[in-house]
Order: structure tokens, then C-alpha cells, then sequence
């Protein structure tokens, strides 16, 4: 068998052979299969023997524990054999861009490990040593700007970061306490973890150097004073406190090099080769929206109500150039308080906030989140706390043709454009109460119309029966049937198109009629979606009538 | 107070309940239980008027009542409260210490030192002698310097970006998680949740079978947000993905449908091809099994299951003239020669030679002249079937010739010049196919060996070759040289009706596996083309004699009308071209168009369906 712990390491995967009978020695029974020189070439890793080592020196402890021989115990645990991962991070990932295109599961996992509760499942150093990537990355994000979007799902937190053109997803559970499932092998895990954090490191040192930021990260040196204050040690112990700081990601960190105030250079515009000038337009425009979006909240400063999550909108925020804080007593690193009166924002989440002070938007969390994703600052009278909000979209969704796009989408698309939709409903809203009212009108209107039809019947019967007495025989005048050309066009189209794919091969047929199938499924699902919607609407409407009628009476 | 011992031991007492005793006393007796005859009411009164009820109770050994003294009740009060049992113990007596505080001058003991204590200790001497023994051979080794290199440093300062993976070439990255959509938001737009019988259907499908892993939900604000419970199994089923899955690159098809669709001339551009319906040719009452049509193209005849074969104007889709036969026709053929006028019909044992007198009168009265105008030969020669001159009843109705064969005859073709036609047997022996010649009134077998059931024979139109279509092949002898020249094989599972194009060189085979054969004689023995355009059993197939069309009828009621171009140049392959779907017939009996035949001159054809009618298409 093959070592499961070397094969996690290495990054060795089965492989599916091309003919599995002649494989399997005629059987077609599900196995896994290596490569012979994948396994080849684990037999050559130098950490093997390294592996070797550990596993006699468990068993001289156990044996020493067994003899309680406690003086050897010590030293064997003094002269712990240790292996370091550096060569196969190198081995796997030649080239660093390598590195972080599969950064993701990485991130992910690191994320999951720091919010482990540091007894139990796993080493309390893995648990503290995620934790401390952890911040380390999000503190690099920050420093560089470069998350995109961000995404509230019900599994977690989706954020998306692109660092040297590479976009990177991970995702960070919600900050409970973990409900530890029992058919989950953490031994498994814990070795993923264990190479992740090495590569983490690794990727994070490269790239605090490319920002010229210190690693391990320090805070800078103004923002160091200002924290200093003795809260600090009634929240945490000296040798956690630091850590702590780093995670409340309120401070920037310090520099190897002093920043020359913000000196972007210039760059100078190379015209790539058989690019068009449009090209070149959108590619320009495009870099245009993205240095807006990295200013997004340039100017404004936030403050965190105790219920928000505080970790992920700090993160945001600060990402996006904002300023924020929390309340003291929630976490080190507030730098002003609730009554500070240049507060623009407030993020709360509770349904009727307490005295509202004047000059500040009270919002839900929601808005940051759909802010980031919209690329702009979206209208906030949607966010209002106890206000039903608008749906939260995925931003990791292109619609293509043909597939469904929600309304809200499209609304935000128009947002985007610079036209403002909401108006435009505003007015729809108040054109369907004109027509709920025609509708009264009408219903009213409705006995008088009956009338007026039977009377109209009437006289068409009248009519009738005088042009029978005048005339017996009946001619009437031949109507030119139109021909609807388009429509013939069409039908004679598609009758070619029929005819031509019976004329099709056996194998391209095949194909056909499944690329086909995919299509059609696809339509019927978004045609499915949007009847939906439609119910909806209408019943939504329905209740708005029947509230209001009720509200009248 | 009796002195009763109880020797049931340390038991549950309910074990007693049922009985009149509650244990035995030392000499084996039973312990009776004291009468209680009280009722519920005698209790409560007892307990309303005694005034020691509170202090009674019940001795589970003895069963008996036993009241409490005041000593007892007192010692039960001082034990609630938690105090000792002894009302005289006294928990707080003052504390003696047993050493005192203050130091003393004298020691406690006086005992002078020992030996050991002043000279080194043998036992830590082997201790240590062993320890350095285990150093010197290498068992011990001196705590390792800690290793104080950085733990993280710039892992690729120097690296190489044309470097391949260590490993191979091949190395397959693993794929991307999928990224979210709108129905995993927390708060997605209402289309996204799942209904009532959706949730159902959800839960009930097998969960690798689920499209979505979760169950779409919303919550009003963020802080309503649970955690998600299966957070943890995804990373895991991550991980194991990540280092149990063989990964493959999978080509993905990236085609647009409408590029895989042949590119092939407009059927307007192919025209003229019957398009639409024009006449329907009503009188049959059962299914019509067989068509032919006179060389001039004025006369249709069909043959039914109904015991007639009718003779139509086409026209003006008159019924000229009705012909019992007295049986099943099964097939029917015209004489191709145009001044001749004869047809020949399949009749159960017999294939009969009719003169529709139909047309021209010089033209129908020469036939006559000519069959009549047999003279017998002087010596009879041995012959398959017998020839028998009409009675004068039959010869009335126009049947002028019986040529009686001894089985049941399945199929009649005449050659091009109208003098020979040929009749296929339903039979399993040499004598399947037989060759007549009506002006000599002569037959003949001209197989020495049976190779299969016959389906269909054909003359070729210009040369002396035969086709024989057996089950799965077609063969082609040469009459002249008296040899086979080819086989074909049709790639179909059962032939039903074939065809042969006015050129010679192509043939188009119809089979009931819903499959049709186009041969190119000059290109192979396989076939050309094979189509499957009809989606039932192919019933027959015709060529136009004319233009470049051929049409297939079908089980499924469709008459099915081809472009088939076949060029003079070698070099170029025929082209096919499906130009038009004809419907009309009704599908009866499972069965759609039994037979389609082209007008000889006009681009029409005519379809017999199982429905009782002929159908024209313009």
C-alpha cells in the first residue's frame, strides 16, 4: 500500500489507466491505480527516512514509557527528529505563480484549522500556526487592495482576492463553535494542513517582500503607539497580544523602505501586438474601474455595531481603503469610539437600533458586501436596519445568452451603467396603483360592459335575421388569405435543418443530439426560474393589494 | 416489642408483596404481615386524627407500624440539617500543632552523620558510567544544537520559469472548487429556494445523484446566519478528492451544433421533388400492398389485400376498372414496354397475365394479336410451372395468360424489353426464382442451389445481369455468362425491397430495420451510404426513371423523397440529399406505406398505405 501521508505530501494522485481489464488482470472491479513512477519516485524522497526516524523514535518512547524510565523519556524528547516540507513546496510548485494558482484549498483549510477550538482534534501549534497565516494573508491583502469580491453564502464566507493576476477564492466558515462530525478523518486533514502551512508561509514571506512590508509582519510604527494603551493587557497576554493586534486588522504594517507618498509611477502604455485600439480602450477602462474600486471606501469610516461579525467587515473595509472601529470592549485595536461625530457608516444588524445619532447611514452589513461586489457605493435606503433587504447575489456569476438572469441583476447592471432604475420602478409602483385603481374602476365598469355586450348581441342578431329575410342565398365576400411569409420561411428553414440532420453520421448525430439536450435543459431551467419568479411576483403583489384594500376599508 | 428476626436477608422487600408473610423467622416459620384491614377512608382519618401519624412509620422488615421516639426524631432532624449524629461530638475543638513554630537550639535528634553521605555515591558512579558508555558507543546522543534557520525564507530567489514539475510532464493540476451561485447566498433572490416538492425530490435523491449539496435557504439579516454544519465533511471530501481522485484530462467538445450539421445544397435548388399531397385514389377496402404504373404513366393499377386489383386514371384518380382475383395480391407489375400492354399479378399459387384494355385500342388489341399468336411447340419440354390459356369467363375480364406455380408466389419483375419477367417463390428450395418468357409461354429455374430466403429480384434495365436480394445480401448474376459477379453485402439485418437506379450502377436497398442501402456497384460491395432516416421498417423503395430522385415508404406513414445525383464522372461520388418528408397515411395495423412508385415521366410519386388508399404527391 502506499503511504497515505507521503502521497498527500508529494501530491501523488491514482491515475485512471486507459484499458482497466488489461490492468486489472481482466477484472473491470473498481481500484485505484498508480503510476509506477509516481511511486518510484516517492521511494526517493528523502523525507522517507526522515518518516523512519519519527516512527522509531515512537516506539523507544513508548518503550521508555513502558519502563517509566522517565530521565530517557526527557531526552528522547529533547532529540525529537524533525522534517522540513521546503524541498517538495519547491518540487511541486517550480515556479511561484504555480504557487498561488493553487492557493485556494490552502487558504481555505488555514482559515478552517485557525478556528479550531485549541484542545482536542488537533496540535494547539497547527491550530496557532494557521491562525497566524491566516492574519498574516489577510493583512497582505489589505496592504496590497486586492480583493475583489466577496460573497455571504450559507456555508461561509467567499472572498476573492487577485494577487499577480492570479484570482484566488477561498472561504472562512462562520465564527461558531464547530459541531465535530464523526466521519471525518482529521489524521487526513491535519496532513493537508500541516503541508498547506508550510507553502502558506512560504507565499506570504514572497509576497510581504514584494510590498516591501517586514515578515514576520510589525505594525507600524505611529499606529504601535496608539494601540499601545494598557488595554491591551486586560484583553490579552503579552505574548498573545501582539498576534491579537495583527488579527484586529486595524493597524497598517511597517515597511522595509519608508513609502514615498503614494509615487505611482506612471506606467507607460505598451500597445500589445494585434491589439485593436478598442481593444487597448476597454483593456484601459477596465484598469480605470479597478483602481476606482480600490477606493471605494477612501474617506469613509465605519463603525462596527457589537452583533456584526467583526473579522470579515474589518477586512473588507480596511481593503477597500475605509476607516473603521468597534466598540472597546469588543476587541483590541478600536481606534475611535460610537460617539465619534466623523462617522459616516454604521453597520448594525439588529432590527431597531437605539437612539440614532445624526450624520451617520445606519446600515446592515449587507450594503458593504454588495458595495464591494456592485464596484460602487450602492443607494442605501435598501440597507436601513429592519428594512426587508434586497437579495444578495453571487458575484462569481457570468450569466452567458440564454441563461437566467435575476432581476436584481439586471437592475444592478443598469446601476452600473450610470441609469438609475429605481426611479423608473418607482414610477412602475405607482403606475400599478393607478391600475389597481382602473381595476376597481373596472370591476365597477364591469356590469355596465356586460350590458352594453348583450345589447351589441342583440343588435347583431337583429341584423342577422334582416339580412336573411333579404336575401336567401348568402355570398360572401372571399377573404385573401394572407401568407404569412416570414413564418413560411421559417417552417421551410427548419424542415431544411431537419432534413440535414438526417443526413448526419452516426457519431456527429450523437453529438448533435446531446450539445442539443444540454441546450434545451439549460433553457427549460432558466424558463423554470423565471416562471418562478413570476409566481412570485405576482403573489407578493397580490398581498400588497389585499393589504392595502385592507388598509382602506 | 417481640424479638423477631427476619431471615430473608439484604432483598428488595417488594418481592413480598403478594404474600401473607414477609420472611421467615430463625426456625424457618413464616413472619406473618400484621392484618391491615384499614380501607383508604379508615387511613385518611387516621391520618387526620392521630396526632403521632407524623412521628409513625413503617418497619419494611416486619411490616409492622412503629413510632418514632422523641430521641429518634430528634437525631432524624439533626442529620437534615447536617450536623453530627452525636449530639456530644464537638467539631471545633482547639488545634494543637504537633511541631512548634519557634526554632530550637537543640536538633531533634543528636545522631551523627553517616559514612555515605560523605564519600561519592557507587550507585550514581555506575549511573553515570553507564551513561557515558552509552555516549561513547553512539546509544546517547547529545541534545541536537536547535536548528535556528528561518522557517520560512524566499523559496523561489532563483526560479527557473521554464522548469517543469519535478515529477512529469503530465502532471494534471488539480481543478478549481466550483464557485457559488446565486442559490448559496445567504439571502438569494425567492426563484432560488426550493418549493415543497422540490425539497422533497431533494431529499430523496441519493446524495451523489444531487445537483445542489445544500438546500437553498434565506435568512432576513446576516446575524440570523447559523453555521454551516457540514462545513468540515466538504474540506475533508476536498482533501480526499484532492489525493484519491486520478485526475484526466477530459477534452471538452467544444463545437457549435449548427457547424456539425452537413452543409447541403437548399432542397429548393434540387427541385423538382414531389412537395405537397394532390390526389388520393379512394376503392380499396383493405390494405393496398403493390402498385405499377403503364410506361406512358396514364394507368396506375394496385393490387389488395381485399381480393382486387384496381385500375386508375391518374389523373383524375377514377377508378377505370375493378378486377377480383379472388385472393391476396402481393405483387403487381406493368409491362415496361410500352407497346406491349400486359400486366402481371401476383395471385396466392398463380401469377396471372392480364390485358387491362385500357388506352389505345390498336395497342391493347396487338397484345392480344400476340399472345395469341403462340404456337405450341411440337415436343412439350419439362417445365416448373404450368401456362394455362384464360377461360372464356376470365378472358372477359381481361386475364389472358395463368402461369401456375406450385407454391405460393411472393414477386413479379419484368425485364426492360418486356418479354421476360421473373416470379419469386415463397419457397426455401432451388426453384425460389423462376424466368419466363411470355411470348414462348417458357419457364425456367435458373439456380441449381438455394443460397436463402429471396426476397426481391430485379432485372438490370440495360444489361443481362440479375439481382437476387436474399436476407442480408444482394448478389448479381450475369444471365449471359451464367455466373455470380458480386455480392453485396447490405450491412442490414433483413432486406424488404429494393431498387435500381435507371443508370444501372447504383442500387438502394430498404430494410425492415428501419435502415436504407445505397450501393455504388463501381466502388465497392459495401454500402455506400447507409441512411437511417425513417424510424420504422422500411416497406419499399423507388427510383425515378427521369430525374435524380428516389423515396422510400415506411412503417411510420412517411414517404420519405431523396436527391440522389449520380454523375457520369467517375470520380465523383453520388450526392444524397434527403428533399422532403411526405405525410398523409394513416398508420393502421402497425403499418404505415406499403408501397411508393414514381410517375415514369412526371417528378410525382405515388404511395399505397395500409389505410386502403393511394396517395399522390406533386
Amino acid at each position: 500500500t502506499i503511504p497515505r501521508r507521503l502521497c498527500i505530501l508529494k501530491g501523488i494522485y491514482p491515475h485512471e489507466p486507459k484499458h482497466k481489464k488489461k490492468v486489472n488482470k481482466g477484472s473491470t472491479a473498481p481500484r485505484t491505480f498508480y503510476l509506477l513512477k509516481d511511486i518510484k519516485f516517492l521511494l526517493h524522497e528523502p523525507i522517507v527516512s526522515k518518516f523512519r526516524e519519527y516512527k522509531v523514535f515512537v516506539r523507544k518512547l513508548r518503550k521508555a514509557f513502558g519502563k517509566s524510565e522517565w530521565g530517557t523519556v526527557e531526552r528522547l524528547k529533547d532529540n525529537k527528529p524533525t522534517y522540513r516540507l521546503d524541498h517538495i513546496v519547491k518540487e511541486r510548485y517550480p515556479t511561484f505563480t504555480d504557487a498561488l494558482r493553487d492557493l485556494d484549498d490552502a487558504l481555505s483549510m488555514c482559515f478552517l484549522f485557525s478556528t479550531f477550538p485549541r484542545t482536542g482534534k488537533c496540535h494547539v501549534q497547527t491550530v496557532q500556526l494557521c491562525r497566524r497565516l491566516a492574519v498574516e494573508w489577510l493583512n497582505y491583502i489589505i496592504a496590497s487592495r486586492s480583493l475583489r469580491k466577496v460573497f455571504l453564502s450559507i456555508k461561509g464566507i467567499y472572498y476573492q482576492a487577485e494577487v499577480l493576476g492570479q484570482p484566488i477564492t477561498w472561504i472562512t466558515p462562520y465564527t461558531f463553535a464547530h459541531d465535530h462530525p464523526t466521519d471525518v478523518d482529521y489524521r487526513v486533514m491535519a496532513t493537508f494542513t500541516e503541508f498547506y502551512t508550510t507553502l502558506l508561509g512560504f507565499v506570504n514571506f514572497r509576497l510581504y517582500h514584494s510590498l516591501n512590508l517586514v515578515y514576520p509582519p510589525k505594525i507600524d510604527g505611529q499606529a504601535d503607539v496608539e494601540l499601545k494603551p494598557t488595554e491591551g493587557k486586560e484583553y490579552a497576554m503579552d505574548s498573545e497580544s501582539y498576534l491579537e493586534k495583527l488579527s484586529a486588522l486595524s493597524a497598517s504594517l511597517a515597511r522595509v523602505v519608508a513609502p514615498a507618498h503614494e509615487d505611482e509611477v506612471e506606467m507607460d502604455e505598451f500597445p500589445v501586438e494585434g491589439e485593436t485600439s478598442e481593444e487597448m480602450d476597454t483593456r484601459k477602462k477596465e484598469q480605470e474601474a479597478l483602481e476606482k474600486q480600490k477606493k471605494l471606501f477612501e474617506g469613509l469610516r465605519f463603525f462596527l455595531s457589537r452583533e456584526v461579525p467583526r473579522e470579515p467587515l474589518a477586512f473588507i473595509i480596511r481593503c477597500f481603503g475605509g476607516q473603521v472601529s468597534w466598540d472597546k470592549s469588543l476587541c483590541i485595536g478600536a481606534t475611535y469610539g460610537v460617539s465619534d461625530p466623523s462617522i459616516t457608516h454604521h453597520i448594525v444588524d439588529r432590527p431597531r437600533p437605539e437612539p440614532q445619532l445624526v450624520g451617520r447611514c445606519y446600515l446592515q452589513p449587507q450594503w458593504v458586501f454588495d458595495s464591494v461586489n456592485a464596484k460602487m457605493c450602492l443607494p442605501v435606503a435598501d440597507y436601513f436596519p429592519g428594512v426587508l433587504l434586497p437579495p444578495h447575489l453571487s458575484p462569481f456569476v457570468t450569466e452567458q445568452e440564454g441563461d437566467y438572469v435575476p432581476p436584481e441583476k439586471l437592475k444592478l447592471l443598469a446601476l452600473q451603467r450610470g441609469e438609475n432604475p429605481d426611479e423608473e420602478s418607482e414610477e412602475e409602483e405607482e403606475e400599478e396603483e393607478e391600475e389597481d385603481d382602473n381595476d376597481k374602476e373596472e370591476e365597477e365598469d364591469e356590469d355596465e360592459s356586460e350590458k352594453e355586450e348583450e345589447m351589441k348581441l342583440k343588435k347583431m342578431e337583429e341584423q342577422k335575421t334582416q339580412s336573411n329575410k333579404a336575401l336567401p342565398v348568402k355570398v360572401t365576400a372571399g377573404k385573401v388569405r394572407l401568407e404569412d411569409r416570414k413564418r413560411l420561411e421559417q417552417e421551410q428553414q427548419s424542415e431544411e435543418k431537419r432534413l440535414a440532420i438526417m443526413m448526419m453520421k452516426k457519431r456527429e448525430k450523437y453529438l448533435y443530439k446531446k450539445i442539443m439536450f444540454g441546450k434545451k435543459r439549460k433553457v427549460r431551467e432558466a424558463n423554470k426560474l423565471a416562471a418562478k419568479r413570476k409566481a412570485h411576483d405576482t403573489a407578493v403583489k397580490e398581498e400588497k393589494k389585499k393589504s392595502k384594500k385592507a388598509r382602506r376599508a | 416489642l417481640q424479638d423477631i428476626r427476619n431471615t430473608v436477608g439484604n432483598i428488595p422487600m417488594e418481592w413480598y408483596q403478594d404474600f401473607p408473610h414477609i420472611g421467615y423467622d430463625l426456625d424457618g416459620k413464616k413472619i406473618y404481615k400484621p392484618i391491615r384491614n384499614k380501607d383508604e377512608l379508615d387511613m385518611f382519618l387516621e391520618k387526620m386524627e392521630n396526632p403521632d401519624y407524623w412521628r409513625t412509620v413503617q418497619d419494611k422488615m416486619t411490616g409492622a407500624d412503629i413510632k418514632l421516639t422523641d430521641e429518634q426524631v430528634d437525631l432524624v432532624h439533626r442529620l437534615q440539617r447536617g450536623q453530627f449524629g452525636d449530639v456530644h461530638f464537638n467539631p471545633y475543638e482547639p488545634a494543637v500543632d504537633f511541631f512548634t513554630h519557634e526554632v530550637m537550639i537543640h536538633p531533634v535528634t543528636n545522631r551523627p552523620a553517616d559514612k555515605r553521605s560523605f564519600i561519592p555515591s557507587l550507585i550514581e558512579k555506575e549511573k553515570v558510567s553507564k551513561l557515558v558508555h552509552a555516549i561513547k558507543m553512539g546509544w546517547i546522543k547529545p541534545r541536537k544544537p536547535k536548528d535556528d534557520s528561518p522557517s520560512y525564507y524566499d523559496l523561489w530567489a532563483h526560479e527557473d520559469p521554464n522548469s517543469i514539475l519535478g515529477r512529469h510532464k503530465m502532471h494534471v493540476p488539480a481543478p478549481k472548487m466550483k464557485l457559488p451561485g446565486h442559490e448559496e447566498s445567504y439571502n438569494p433572490p425567492p426563484e432560488y429556494l426550493l418549493s415543497e416538492e422540490e425539497k422533497l425530490a431533494w431529499e430523496q435523491q441519493e446524495v451523489a445523484e444531487r445537483k445542489l449539496n445544500f438546500v437553498p435557504q434565506r435568512f432576513g439579516s446576516l446575524r440570523q446566519v447559523p453555521a454551516y454544519p457540514r462545513f468540515i465533511q466538504e474540506r475533508f471530501e476536498r482533501c480526499l478528492d484532492l489525493y484519491l481522485c486520478p485526475r484526466q484530462r477530459k477534452m471538452r467538445v467544444n463545437v457549435n451544433p449548427e457547424d456539425l450539421i452537413p452543409k447541403l445544397p437548399k432542397p429548393r435548388d434540387l427541385q423538382p421533388f414531389p412537395t405537397t399531397q394532390a390526389l388520393i385514389y379512394r376503392g380499396h377496402s383493405s390494405l393496398v400492398r403493390c402498385l405499377s404504373i403503364s410506361p406512358s404513366g396514364q394507368w396506375l393499377v394496385s393490387g389488395s389485400d381485399d381480393g382486387t386489383v384496381r385500375f386508375w386514371e391518374v389523373c383524375t384518380a377514377r377508378c377505370m376498372k375493378t378486377l377480383p382475383v379472388g385472393g391476396v395480391v402481393k405483387s403487381i407489375a406493368w409491362n415496361p414496354n410500352p407497346t406491349i400492354c400486359l400486366v402481371a399479378i401476383c395471385v396466392e399459387q398463380s401469377v396471372l397475365l392480364v390485358n387491362p384494355c385500357l388506352g389505345d385500342k390498336l395497342l391493347y388489341g396487338a397484345t392480344d394479336q400476340l399472345l395469341e399468336s403462340y404456337v405450341a411447340p411440337e415436343e412439350e419440354r419439362v417445365q416448373p410451372v404450368r401456362w394455362v390459356t384464360a377461360t372464356a369467363e376470365e378472358h372477359s375480364k381481361g386475364i389472358r395468360l395463368v402461369i401456375q406455380h406450385s407454391k405460393a408466389v411472393k414477386q413479379v419483375t419484368w425485364h426492360g424489353k418486356g418479354d421476360y419477367l421473373a416470379s419469386v417463390v415463397s419457397d426455401n428450395s432451388s426453384m425460389q426464382v423462376l424466368i419466363h418468357q411470355s411470348s414462348k409461354r417458357w419457364s425456367q429455374s435458373p439456380f441449381r442451389r438455394s443460397k436463402g430466403m429471396v426476397q426481391v429480384v430485379l432485372f438490370h434495365p440495360t444489361r443481362p445481369y440479375f439481382f437476387v436480394a436474399t436476407q442480408r445480401y444482394v448478389r448479381i448474376y450475369n444471365l449471359l455468362k451464367q455466373e455470380l459477379t458480386k455480392k453485396l453485402m447490405t450491412n442490414c439485418k433483413w432486406v424488404s425491397s429494393m431498387a435500381i437506379h435507371p443508370g444501372g450502377d447504383n442500387i438502394i436497398c430498404g430494410s425492415y430495420d428501419s435502415k436504407l442501402a445505397w450501393f455504388d456497384l463501381d466502388l465497392s460491395t459495401r454500402p455506400y451510404q447507409l441512411l437511417r432516416h425513417h424510424k420504422r421498417a422500411l416497406r419499399s423503395v423507388a427510383f425515378h426513371r427521369r430525374y435524380p430522385l428516389f423515396a422510400s415508404g415506411s412503417d411510420d406513414g412517411s414517404v420519405i423523397v431523396c436527391h440522389g445525383m449520380v454523375y457520369n464522372d467517375l470520380l465523383q461520388n453520388p450526392l444524397l440529399v434527403p428533399v422532403k418528408v411526405l405525410k398523409g397515411h394513416v398508420i393502421t395495423l402497425d403499418l404505415g406505406v406499403l408501397d411508393v412508385l414514381f410517375h415514369p415521366t412526371q417528378p410525382w410519386v405515388f404511395s399505397s398505405g395500409a389505410d386502403g388508399t393511394i396517395r399522390l404527391y406533386t
